[in-house]
C-alpha cells in the first residue's frame, strides 16, 4: 500500500474524469447533479487519502519518502516520492480542492466538462509537487495548461480569448526554456531522478556565448532557463502581465486554483530545482532575483491601488505577496525560505478566500467592478464579517497566517540585504491601503444603489465553504509550528547543501587563482 | 545469385505485380465499379505486406551488388509507409466515391507509389535512389490532379509536376557531381571516397545538389513552396497521403544517403541539415498564423514538423536517426487522425475546409472535438500528450550533438507554432454559435481519428514500444 500511495492520490481524480467522461451522458438537471457529486466525493476521497500520506510522514527525515518507481521510455523513470518542501504543498492541493469543487455548485453550462477538467487539473498539480523526474515533473507542469486553458476560454469572462491565449503562450514560451535546460541536465548528468541531480554538480566555468562572457558559465545558463519558467509561472515582476488577465476572466473556481495553487508551482520549482541544482548560478543571480522581488511588491501594490477590478486589485496583490516568497526563497536562510514556504501555504488559503469572496458578490450582481457595490454590510453581515477578516489575513494581521509568513520573509532578507527589507517592508503599509480601501468601498457606507437593496447574505453551503478556510488561517496564524517542523528539517537540509556547494566553489576559485 | 536477389526484394516485386495484374484486371471488367472493392483490397495487401516485412524480416541483407538494402532501418520505414497508406487509402474511399472521384486507377497509382517508396528507403545506390524517387512521383503527379474537371486540382498536379522535375533535376546534378569525383555511384563507394582527409570538393558540391533534391521532397524550407498549394488544390484524401507516407519516405532516403553515403562527412552536412531545419521550424510556425483553409495550414504544420524531424537527423548520429524515426512515426500518426477529420467536415455534402465553420463544433459532436483537441495540442507538442515525446526525442538528440542553439530555437518556433493549433480549439470550444456542420457519415473516419487521438493519450505508458524498435533500426543504418 505505502509503495504505492502516491500514485493513489495522484490519479484518483483523473479516474474520476475518466468515469464522467466515459459513463455520463446528457445535459439535464439530474445528469449534471451527478457530475458535480462525483467530482466532490472523488476530490474529498483524495484529500481523506492523502491524510495518510500526511500521517506516515516523517519530518525529521530529509529524504524523499513514499518513494515510487518504476522505469518508463528512453531511460526516463515514472517517480513519485515527497519531502518536507513537497508535502505541504500536495495538502494544499488536496484540500482546497473540494473546496473549489462545491464552490462551482451553481454553475450550470458544460457542467460535465467543467468537473473533467477540474479533475484533471487536480491530478496534474499533484504531480507537479510529486514528481521525482525531470521530465515527468515538466509533463505534469506543462499539462497543466490545457485544462486551465479550457477553463478560462470556455467558462471565462467576456474577454476570456484574450485571456486565454495570453495565459498559455506565455506559460507555454517560458516552460520550453526550461525544457531545453531539462534535456541539457539529462545529457550532463546522464540521468533526470531528480535526488540525483541534487547532488550533481554541474560545470560553472565561465563560457562564452555569442561573444558575451557568461560568468557561472552552464549553471548561470540554466538557471536562467529554469528561471524563465518558474518566474513567468510565480508571476514576478516583470513577466505578470498574464495574471491580471487570466484571473479577471477565469470563472471563480479557476481564479482560486490559480491563486491558491497554481502560482505556488514557481515557488516550489526554486525550492526543487534552482537552489540545489544550481547553487552558483543561483548566487550569482541573486541580487537581481531580490531587487525585483522588491519592485514586484512596491510596483504591484501601487498598481492594486488604482484598480477597478475587484479581481484584478486582488491578483495585483498576489503578485506582491509571491514577491514575499521569492525574496524569501533567495535568501537562503532558515528564516527566508520557512517564510516562503509559509507564505506560499497562507496565500492559497487566503488570496482563494478572497476570490471565493468575490466570487460570492459575483454570483448576485454579475459585475466585479467595485463603484458597484457599497454598504454591503446592511444587507450580508455574515459577508462582511468574513470578507473582513480574510481582508485582515491579506493585510498581514498578526494573529492570521498572513502575518507569520511576511514576517520570517523580511527577517530572513534583512540579514541578508537590508535595502532590500527596507523597500518591502513599506509593501506591507502598501498592502493594507489598497485592502482595506477596496473593503471600505464595497463593503461599509449606505446602501444607496437601487440595485443592491434586495441582495442576499451568504447561503448555507457558501458559509461552509469559507469556514475551513477561516480555520486554517486562524490556527497557522496562532500555531506557525504545524508547519514549521513538518519543513524545518528539509529547509534545514537544503541551505546546509546550498551553503557547501557554494563553500566547495569558491574554496575551488581560491585554489585555482593562487 | 539472382535467385538470393529476388528473394529480398520479393515485397517489391509482389506490390508491383498486384498494381499492374489488378490494373489489366480492372480495364478488362468493371472499371470504376470495381474501385470501392479495390482500395479496400489496396489496403488489406498493404496491411498484410507490412506484416510481412515486420514480422520476418531479419538481418541486414543487400541484393543487386549493394543497389538494394533489407536492413532494420529500411523495414521500419517500410512498414511505417504501408501501414499509413492503406489507413488513407481506407479512410479516404468514402469521400472520394461520393463525389465521383475514385476511380479504378487510384489504388493502383498508389500502389506504385508505395513500391517506389519502398526502393527509396531501401536504395544502396545513386541509381536505385534515382528509380525509387521517380517511380514514387510520376504516381503522385497524378494523383495529384485526379479531380480533371477542377482548376485548382490540375493547377496542383502541374505545380508539383514542375517544381518536382525541377529538384529531379537538381539530384540528377548532384549524383553526377558525386559519381564524378568518387568514380562509382554505390553508396559503399562514395563513404569511401568521401570518408578521408582530402574529401574532393565536387563531392561536397554533389552532396548539397542531392541534399536540395531530396530537401524538396520533405518540403523543408527553402524548398517548400509547392507544398501549401499542392495540398489544398489536391483531393483531401490525397492531400492526406501526402502529408503521411512520401514524407516517410523522404526523410528515410534523405538519411540514408547522408549517413550512407556520406557518413563520414557528417560536419560538413550538418550545417546543411540544421540551416533546413530552423528555416523550416519558424517557416511552418510564422506561416500557418494568417491560414484560415485547414488544408494550407496542415501543409505548413507539416512543413514545420518536417523542422524538428530534421532537428533529429542534423544531430549525425545513431541517436538522431532514431529520434527522426520515432517523431516520423509519432507524426504520421497524428496526421491520419487529424485527416480522418478534415475528411469528415462538411456541410450539405460539400467538403469544408475553413476553420470558422468549426464554430461551437464541441457543442454538437463532443466526442469527435475531444479527439481533434487531443490530436492539436499533440501537434503542438503539448504533454502528456505524444507528440511531446517526439520533440523531447530531437531535442536531445540535438543538444547531444552540440546543437544547444537548435533545440532552442526549435522550441521557440514551437511556441510560436502552438498559436494557430490553439486556434482551432478557440474555433470549436470558445467560438459562437454558427451553421452547423454534417454529422460525419463515414464510420472509418470516425475509427481513425478516435484511434490516432487515443494513441496520442495512451502512448504515454510506454510509446508502443515503437522506442526499442527505432533504435534497432537507426542502429542498421549508422555504425
Amino acid at each position: 500500500m505505502n509503495d504505492s500511495l502516491l500514485s493513489l492520490v495522484t490519479f484518483i481524480p483523473a479516474l474520476a474524469a475518466a468515469i464522467l467522461a466515459i459513463f455520463l451522458r446528457g445535459e439535464e438537471a439530474a445528469a449534471q447533479r451527478n457530475a458535480k457529486w462525483v467530482a466532490l466525493v472523488a476530490t474529498v476521497i483524495t484529500f481523506l487519502v492523502s491524510l495518510f500520506v500526511l500521517a506516515g510522514f516523517d519530518p525529521s527525515d530529509t529524504g524523499m519518502q513514499f518513494v515510487e518507481e518504476r522505469d518508463w521510455l528512453m531511460g526516463l523513470k515514472y517517480k513519485l516520492g515527497v519531502d518536507g518542501i513537497s508535502i505541504l504543498f500536495v495538502m494544499l492541493t488536496t484540500f482546497m480542492m473540494p473546496l473549489v469543487i462545491w464552490s462551482s455548485w451553481d454553475v450550470n453550462t458544460r457542467v460535465k466538462e467543467y468537473m473533467i477538467a477540474f479533475l484533471l487539473l487536480e491530478t496534474l498539480m499533484l504531480g507537479v509537487f510529486m514528481a521525482l523526474d525531470l521530465v515527468l515533473f515538466y509533463l505534469f507542469f506543462e499539462a497543466g495548461l490545457i485544462p486551465m486553458f479550457l477553463i478560462i476560454g470556455i467558462w471565462g469572462g467576456k474577454e476570456r480569448i484574450y485571456a486565454s491565449f495570453k495565459f498559455f503562450l506565455y506559460t507555454f514560451l517560458g516552460s520550453v526554456l526550461m525544457l531545453v535546460a531539462m534535456v541539457g541536465m539529462y545529457v550532463d548528468a546522464g540521468t533526470t531522478d531528480i535526488p540525483t541531480l541534487m547532488n550533481h554538480t554541474f560545470a560553472s566555468e565561465t563560457l562564452n556565448v555569442l561573444g558575451f562572457q557568461v560568468i557561472g558559465g552552464l549553471q548561470t545558463l540554466m538557471f536562467l532557463a529554469f528561471f524563465a519558467s518558474f518566474a513567468v509561472k510565480m508571476p514576478m515582476w516583470p513577466v505578470h502581465t498574464w495574471l491580471p488577465d487570466a484571473h479577471v476572466q477565469a470563472p471563480t473556481a479557476g481564479s482560486v486554483v490559480l491563486a491558491a495553487i497554481l502560482l505556488k508551482m514557481g515557488g516550489y520549482g526554486f525550492l526543487r530545482f534552482s537552489l540545489p541544482m544550481f547553487p552558483i548560478g543561483a548566487e550569482i543571480l541573486t541580487p537581481l532575483v531580490l531587487w525585483m522581488s522588491a519592485i514586484a511588491i512596491v510596483y504591484t501594490s501601487l498598481v492594486a491601488l488604482v484598480q477597478e477590478d475587484m479581481k484584478k486589485l486582488i491578483a495585483y496583490s498576489s503578485v506582491a505577496h509571491m514577491g514575499y516568497v521569492t525574496m524569501g526563497i533567495f535568501a537562503a536562510n532558515q528564516q527566508g525560505i520557512d517564510g516562503a514556504i509559509f507564505q506560499m501555504l497562507s496565500h492559497g488559503f487566503i488570496s482563494g478566500a478572497l476570490f471565493l469572496c468575490v466570487g460570492v458578490i459575483y454570483d448576485r450582481m454579475h459585475t466585479r467592478e467595485i463603484d458597484a457595490y457599497g454598504g454591503l454590510v446592511n444587507r450580508m453581515p455574515a459577508y462582511a464579517l468574513i470578507f473582513m477578516f480574510f481582508t485582515m489575513a491579506n493585510v498581514g494581521l498578526p494573529g492570521t497566517s498572513g502575518f507569520i509568513g511576511e514576517f520570517l520573509v523580511l527577517m530572513g532578507i534583512f540579514q541578508v540585504n537590508t535595502w532590500v527589507a527596507l523597500v518591502a517592508a513599506s509593501g506591507v503599509i502598501f498592502s493594507a491601503a489598497y485592502a482595506l480601501w477596496l473593503y471600505r468601498r464595497v463593503v461599509f457606507g449606505d446602501l444607496i444603489k437601487e440595485s443592491l437593496k434586495t441582495i442576499k447574505d451568504m447561503t448555507a453551503r457558501e458559509k461552509w465553504i469559507f469556514a475551513p478556510l477561516v480555520a486554517m488561517t486562524l490556527i497557522l496564524g496562532v500555531y506557525p509550528a504545524l508547519v514549521t517542523d513538518i519543513i524545518g528539517p528539509s529547509v534545514e537540509n537544503l541551505i546546509s547543501n546550498y551553503e557547501t556547494a557554494l563553500a566547495h566553489a569558491h574554496t575551488g576559485n581560491q585554489m585555482a587563482s593562487h | 545469385m539472382i535467385q538470393a536477389d529476388l528473394n529480398i526484394i520479393l515485397p517489391e516485386i509482389l506490390l508491383a505485380v498486384y498494381a499492374m495484374l489488378a490494373l489489366v484486371f480492372a480495364v478488362y471488367t468493371g472499371k470504376d465499379k470495381l474501385a470501392p472493392m479495390l482500395t479496400w483490397l489496396t489496403a488489406v495487401v498493404f496491411v498484410l505486406v507490412g506484416a510481412w516485412i515486420g514480422m520476418t524480416g531479419s538481418g541486414e541483407n543487400v541484393a543487386f551488388n549493394g543497389m538494394f538494402h533489407d536492413d532494420g532501418f529500411s523495414r521500419f520505414a517500410k512498414v511505417a509507409i504501408l501501414f499509413s497508406a492503406a489507413a488513407v487509402l481506407v479512410m479516404g474511399q468514402d469521400y472520394m466515391s461520393r463525389r465521383g472521384m475514385l476511380r479504378f486507377e487510384y489504388p493502383m497509382l498508389i500502389t506504385l507509389a508505395a513500391v517506389g517508396m519502398m526502393v527509396m528507403v531501401s536504395a544502396g545506390d545513386l541509381m536505385a535512389l534515382y528509380m525509387g524517387l521517380e517511380l514514387q512521383s510520376l504516381a503522385l503527379y497524378v494523383v495529384a490532379s485526379l479531380r480533371r474537371d477542377s482548376v485548382k486540382s490540375t493547377e496542383a498536379g502541374m505545380k508539383y509536376f514542375v517544381l518536382g522535375a525541377l529538384s529531379s533535376g537538381l539530384l540528377l546534378y548532384g549524383s553526377s557531381l558525386v559519381y564524378g569525383f568518387a568514380g562509382t555511384t554505390n553508396f559503399a563507394g562514395v563513404i569511401e571516397a568521401a570518408g578521408h582527409d582530402h574529401t574532393p570538393l565536387g563531392l561536397l558540391f554533389g552532396l548539397t545538389f542531392v541534399t536540395a533534391g531530396l530537401a524538396f521532397k520533405v518540403s523543408a524550407v527553402p524548398f517548400h513552396m509547392w507544398t501549401p498549394d499542392v495540398y489544398e488544390g489536391s483531393p483531401t484524401p490525397v492531400t492526406a497521403f501526402f502529408a503521411t507516407a512520401p514524407k516517410i519516405a523522404a526523410m528515410g532516403l534523405l538519411a540514408r544517403v547522408l549517413h550512407d553515403a556520406f557518413g563520414g562527412v557528417v560536419g560538413d552536412w550538418q550545417q546543411i541539415i540544421a540551416l533546413l531545419s530552423v528555416l523550416s521550424m519558424f517557416l511552418g510556425a510564422v506561416a500557418a498564423i494568417g491560414q484560415r483553409n485547414i488544408k494550407r495550414l496542415m501543409a505548413y504544420s507539416s512543413i514545420a514538423h518536417m523542422g524538428y524531424a530534421l532537428m533529429g537527423l542534423a544531430a549525425g548520429t545513431a541517436f538522431g536517426v532514431q529520434a527522426m524515426l520515432v517523431y516520423m512515426a509519432i507524426y504520421v500518426t497524428m496526421n491520419i487522425g487529424t485527416f480522418a477529420f478534415i475528411l469528415s467536415m462538411e456541410k450539405d455534402g460539400q467538403p469544408v475546409t475553413d476553420i470558422t465553420a468549426l464554430n461551437m463544433y464541441a457543442k454538437r459532436e463532443p466526442a469527435k472535438a475531444l479527439a481533434m483537441l487531443v490530436l492539436l495540442f499533440s501537434l503542438a507538442g503539448v504533454p502528456p500528450l505524444v507528440g511531446f515525446f517526439g520533440k523531447f526525442y530531437v531535442l536531445k538528440a540535438a543538444y547531444e550533438a552540440g546543437l544547444a542553439w537548435l533545440a532552442v530555437l526549435g522550441v521557440v518556433a514551437s511556441v510560436i507554432g502552438a498559436f494557430y493549433y490553439l486556434r482551432i480549439v478557440y474555433f470549436m470550444y470558445f467560438g459562437e454559435e454558427g451553421e452547423a456542420l454534417d454529422k460525419g457519415r463515414s464510420s472509418v473516419q470516425y475509427v481513425f481519428l478516435m484511434v490516432s487521438a487515443a494513441v496520442m493519450l495512451l502512448g504515454v505508458v510506454n510509446l508502443f514500444g515503437i522506442e526499442g524498435v527505432a533504435q534497432a533500426a537507426s542502429v542498421a543504418l549508422v555504425n
